[in-house]
């Protein structure tokens, strides 16, 4: 496991350092969206934006708390926890084992505590290479609990969501974790706890219809996919092609459901600009 | 061990004779006055609720509702509700709350609906909302799954103080098409679904997601509503009599308490102690 946070070290300290000038890359790769190409340095300089079309690529939970959270205030909650199998679903475990190997997360979601421009926060950040982002009970429990350390701190709590949804392979029980981070918030938020919300590409299914919906602000990522259902499952069912910028956060703005877009360059300033508005961060 | 495989009660859930909420709320409550409209932007017959006596207490009642015959099922969107439906059931929820009111909630739906309007007014903030108010009202809630419980449709009115499943109802976290068609790329491997989903109501009542099965006649609720409302009715006469000795605040953290432990021990803390 060692070498995964080893790895993982690594790839930051790199970061900062092409970021800082002190390393160049020359490979260049292609936007998913535009198809013009950057360099990896330029890349890196953009967080992972388009240079040329402004399309915001999704990143990993650390490497997004990384540039979010002030430097050295990063501190890890319930690391150790590990997914569990419920259904005895068939191939699951082997499934979990490569995808821990590969990614070197436990499961799809980061909590950890941290400061923005001074500002201590409680923050779950959820990682989309995982299996969609997909939440089943570590997830939710994950999620559940860093609600809890908020709550018991009287801290404001931030969520960066990107799911697929509720976890097939954990079936009920994953369902079981919308009602249950659900009242968790519920419970916050009465208690008068702030809670922002910040939704990134995709964001769908069980995690929309659960506590990604229910910040008391609501922020998303340009361009981000946010729905109940999957278009690909609307297109099937009402038998039309869905038009362009359907589901996106645009879209969601313009339907009342968002505060704000803020591009990801932006995060820092709003958040940083939220939690002092708040300070103290709310009651709970 | 039942004698019905998983896959046979999925029909079973699904036969179009079996009562359906208007049928539980004729043949188990007296005086039923409807509540129509979500008070913002429309009306939706997915769900079907209001006020109505049960033994002679007023009681909030709602649930899904699918029509019988096919102009029916078109009104009623074949049970799966629109945003609009879940900001009706929360209004009367926490109307039921001011007045209070015990609410019971009839669960049947394939699942939310996952149309273009639906969408744009919002299906995930409504049912968020749904999950969120529900596990904190301080009146008693219980919730019968009585056919198919599928996905967050279903969650959306099932948070209860107790949740009791009709010995054939099926509650899964989607359909076993939907199942099959997102981890397999094949809808018609829907059986096979159903074998390892574990979602009929023993399989759930031994997992803790529900806290009772309630006996169908031979065959099925189809063959004998009668028989079933007097299950049915026995079991809302026990359970809210129990609820009944709980207060506003108690019944809040016993539904709390009780969805707070659901995977918890699932998801080991990990192997060394922090």
């Amino acid at each position: 496991m060692n070498r995964f946070f080893a790895q993982r070290r690594d790839r930051l300290l790199m970061y900062q350092a092409m970021r800082e000038g002190r390393i160049t890359s020359a490979r260049r790769s292609a936007c998913p969206r535009c198809g013009e190409e950057s360099t990896a340095l330029e890349w890196v300089q953009h967080k992972q934006v388009c240079p040329k079309c402004g399309h915001h690529c999704p990143v990993g939970a650390y490497y997004r708390l990384s540039m979010i959270l002030d430097p050295g205030s990063f501190q890890e909650l319930e690391e150790k926890r590990e997914p569990a199998d419920p259904l005895d679903f068939p191939g699951y475990p082997a499934k979990l084992e490569q995808l821990q190997a590969d990614t070197g997360l436990k499961d799809a979601v980061v909590t950890a505590l941290g400061r923005v421009q001074e500002k201590k926060a409680v923050f779950a950040v959820m990682d989309s290479r995982f299996l969609m982002g997909s939440m089943g009970t570590a997830v939710g429990e994950k999620v559940t609990l860093a609600v809890e350390y908020a709550m018991r701190h009287k801290l404001p709590l931030v969520i960066f969501a990107a799911s697929g949804g509720a976890r097939m392979q954990e079936g009920i029980f994953s369902l079981m974790q919308m009602a249950k981070t659900a009242a968790a918030i519920q419970r916050f938020q009465d208690r008068g706890g702030l809670y922002i919300s910040c939704l990134t590409h995709p964001t769908t299914g069980g995690v929309t219809a659960s506590f990604a919906s229910l910040g008391d602000i609501m922020l998303a990522e340009p361009g981000a996919l946010i729905g109940f259902a999957g278009p690909r499952v609307i297109e099937q069912t009402i038998g039309e092609k869905l038009p362009d910028g359907f589901q996106r956060a645009e879209y969601l703005l313009d339907h009342g459901f968002l505060d704000q877009i803020v591009p990801r360059d932006q995060w820092r300033r709003v958040l940083g600009q939220l939690l002092a508005l708040h300070d103290k961060g709310g009651r709970a | 061990m039942s004698i019905y495989s998983p896959e046979q009660k999925v029909k079973i859930a699904r036969d179009p004779g079996r009562p359906g909420t208007a049928d539980f709320i004729e043949g188990l409550f007296t005086d039923f006055f409807e509540q129509r409209g979500d008070r913002l932007c429309a009306e939706d017959g997915s769900i079907l609720g209001g006020i109505a006596r049960f033994h002679g207490r007023p009681v909030t009642v709602l649930g899904h509702r699918k029509g019988k015959n096919l102009e029916e099922n078109l009104h009623c969107n074949f049970g799966m509700p629109s945003p609009e439906g879940y900001r009706k059931a929360q209004r009367l929820m926490k109307q039921a709350e001011k007045f209070g009111r015990p609410i019971i909630t009839f669960v049947d739906t394939p699942g939310a609906y996952p149309g273009k309007e639906a969408e744009a007014r919002g299906q995930g903030e409504a049912i968020a909302q749904c999950l969120a108010l529900m596990s904190a009202l301080t009146v008693p809630v219980i919730s019968i799954i009585t056919g198919e419980g599928g996905s967050g449709g279903a969650l959306a009115l099932a948070v209860g103080n107790r949740v009791l499943m009709l010995e054939h109802a099926v509650y899964s976290v989607l359909s076993p098409e939907g199942f099959a068609s997102i981890l397999w790329k094949d809808a018609s491997r829907s059986g096979e679904a159903c074998a390892v989903m574990k979602l009929t109501a023993q399989d759930l009542r031994r997992g803790g997601i529900v806290q009772g099965v309630l006996r169908e006649p031979e065959g099925g609720a189809q063959n004998d509503w009668q028989a079933t409302f007097r299950t049915m009715d026995a079991a809302l006469q026990k359970e809210l009599a129990a609820l009944d000795k709980l207060s506003g605040p108690a019944l809040a953290k016993q539904r709390y308490q009780m969805f707070r432990a659901m995977g918890q021990d699932l998801a080991p803390a990990g192997k060394e102690d922090l």
